[in-house]
């Protein structure tokens, strides 16, 4: 090979390799699960490997599938919203400490992924369950007579996810916030604006590429959780992942399974890929 | 009644002192300019001026009032940063007006004003652009007319050409001086470049380790350097050691000058580098040549004597030019030569 088609010849090599992984492990399975989804299931046949649009028609007209879809979708948008309204203040406060500070309160906010999720979910149904610390408290102090529910509520699953996810809007918002400038704000006071016009009108605009990017990573693990939506939500709270992995072990139906897995992941990225454009056209100057 | 006092302004963090005791009166309209190394508490200061950093102690006066209570955001001061810190998701002309919009000027008001402004800065037909699609000078631009579209009582410059290439800074410094004397704003700049501080400024106020060394006028501060420090700093300089004999003469290794105040003992005279002449042998104090570079209209020439090194510059005039090596006479006239009083360290 002469030495330019080498050069040429490079990337392909370089790439490889991963692209091997990709195909393998990410785009094959997911091709055989979209296969999988029009295959005919019975309760002594089996999987019958016929074209059939069966699972499709099923998923789409039973208001049990719409109910959990509509549930899972919640959660997230719920999850992502008090992600952004506690990690961006967070995240601004985390800028603005001193180095050795920051790198302790950096740490506590990593700290939820280092924990196993089975784990720190575990811990979670301790706190919010009826006999739980947080019941008692409040119990205590006066401020209800019963236990409130939080176990087997989605309030619990929304909760839990928020303070899982948490982490990753805050490196998000803070990657966004070290990229700005450290006088603007000064700049803007010395034009005569408040705190809260800084944040309005110099901040935030600046950081909305941080806090999107924040957000897809938070809505979509949302959408798709399984450990804690399991633990917490419980058999009576199921959400689109649970709802598969019901239908793949427990029902055995694994084609209606992978109906609902590929519905979720065609709504991810229909939901991602809309509001992703719909926010750079709005803030067009900063994603430049 | 000056317009902007300071009064034994001071601020230290923890033990260290980063600035103490400035006292200082700005005249209206005054171009005033910080100038020292990195360090020297400059930036404070002028950090102290524009409310960003509290003052420990003393005082800041504007217009006789006392700033202490002030928030940045009442002072209306305007300020151009090092880093110039615009809006990069807002255009120019959105930019400029945020100072007015914050003031509830009318919107038919704010355009005006804001074109007025751009083109005093020259920036005509740059409204629409966005920050980050401008060059360096093309951004300083718009730091300047943000700043001066608030009409500001004073205007501070921290470093605003630093970031320019050699060319373009010196053009913008002639452009700063220009504008500022036609608006006639009372500026303070920042600056660790002694040309530009020379080039733009009313009056110098040379600060080293957070202490003012020397204030006065350019050629003042750079004829009659009054420390070391001063000295060395702007310029090139001699520091020659002579003795006084209390009288009103002082003596270089037997070279005799009236330089009268001088008390009695060893003393320190600064003189400047194309002050120093070669004499005829007898009129002036003796020295070996140890380099000479040539330098196009001039030759510089390096010379060792018993008064210490010397540095001296030559016009190339057609004149013969000492060797390497050369004895010569050397001597300056006695208005060239400043007495240097030491700063008692702190």
């Amino acid at each position: 090979m002469s030495p330019a088609a080498s050069e040429r010849a490079a990337p392909y090599w370089l790439t490889g390799p991963a692209l091997l992984v990709f195909l393998g492990l990410v785009l094959i399975p997911l091709g055989m699960t979209v296969l999988l989804s029009f295959y005919d299931w019975g309760q002594y046949k089996g999987i019958v490997p016929e074209f059939t649009l069966k699972n499709w028609r099923e998923v789409a007209t039973d208001s049990y599938f719409l109910e959990i879809f509509l549930r899972t979708f919640r959660i997230a948008i719920l999850v992502t919203l008090l992600s952004i309204m506690i990690g961006v203040p967070e995240a601004y406060i985390l800028n603005r400490m001193s180095p050795g500070w920051r790198s302790m309160c950096l740490l506590a906010v990593i700290g939820p992924l280092l924990v196993s999720v089975v784990a720190r979910t575990l811990g979670w149904a301790l706190l919010l369950g009826p006999n739980g610390l947080v019941n008692q408290g409040l119990i205590a102090i006066g401020l209800i007579g019963t236990p409130l529910e939080f176990m087997f509520t989605e309030t619990g699953v929304v909760v839990a996810l928020t303070h899982v996810l948490i982490p990753f809007m805050i490196l998000a918002v803070w990657a966004s916030l070290q990229r700005l400038d450290p006088q603007i704000e000064n700049a803007a006071s010395s034009l005569g604006a408040g705190f809260v016009t800084i944040w309005r009108r110099v901040i935030l605009p600046q950081i909305v590429p941080g806090i999107l990017s924040g957000s897809i990573i938070v809505f979509a693990l949302a959408a798709s959780a399984f450990a804690s939506p399991a633990i917490i939500g419980g058999r009576r709270l199921k959400v689109a992942a649970t709802l598969a992995y019901d239908e793949f072990l427990n029902t055995l139906n694994w084609p209606l399974g992978a109906a609902v897995a590929v519905l979720l992941l065609v709504a991810l990225v229909a939901i991602i890929v809309g509001s992703n454009r719909l926010i750079e056209r709005r803030y067009a100057q900063v994603f430049e | 009644m000056s317009h902007l006092v300071l009064e034994g302004l001071g601020k230290s963090y923890g033990s260290a002192v980063a600035v103490e005791g400035i006292d200082l009166s700005v005249a209206r309209g005054e171009f005033i300019s910080l100038l020292g190394p990195s360090g020297c508490g400059k930036t404070t200061t002028l950090q102290m001026i524009a409310g960003f950093v509290p003052v420990d102690r003393g005082r800041i006066l504007l217009d006789g009032a006392d700033l202490a209570a002030v928030p940045p955001a009442k002072r209306g001061l305007g300020i151009v940063f090092q880093s110039y810190a615009l809006f990069p998701h807002m255009t120019v002309a959105e930019n400029i007006a945020f100072g007015l919009e914050m003031r509830d000027v009318p919107k038919a008001e704010r355009e005006s004003r804001t074109l007025e402004v751009m083109a005093l800065v020259g920036l005509k037909g740059f409204a629409d652009r966005y920050p980050r699609r401008m060059s360096g000078g093309q951004q300083q631009r718009v730091a300047l007319a943000r700043a001066l579209v608030i009409k500001p009582s004073l205007l501070l410059l921290d470093e605003p050409l630093s970031n320019l290439d050699a060319k373009l800074r010196e053009e913008m410094q002639g452009e700063l001086r220009q504008i500022q004397r036609s608006i006639g704003t009372t500026t303070i700049l920042v600056t660790h470049d002694q040309h530009e501080a020379m080039a733009l400024s009313d009056r110098i106020v040379v600060m080293n380790q957070g202490r003012v060394e020397q204030i006065g006028a350019p050629d003042t501060v750079y004829d009659r350097p009054q420390t070391s420090f001063v000295a060395n700093f702007l310029g090139k300089t001699n520091l020659l050691a002579a003795v006084a004999d209390g009288s009103g003469h002082v003596a270089v290794d037997g070279f005799r000058i009236a330089l009268p105040g001088a008390a009695a003992g060893p003393i320190s005279l600064a003189v400047r580098p194309e002050r120093l002449v070669l004499a005829e042998a007898g009129q002036g104090f003796s020295a070996r040549i140890t380099n000479r570079v040539f330098q196009g209209a001039h030759w510089l020439l390096s010379a060792e004597s018993a008064a210490g090194a010397l540095l001296l510059t030559r016009a190339n005039d057609g004149r013969a030019v000492p060797a390497e090596g050369d004895t010569v006479a050397v001597s300056f006239a006695p208005a060239d030569a400043s007495l240097i009083s030491e700063r008692p360290s702190p």
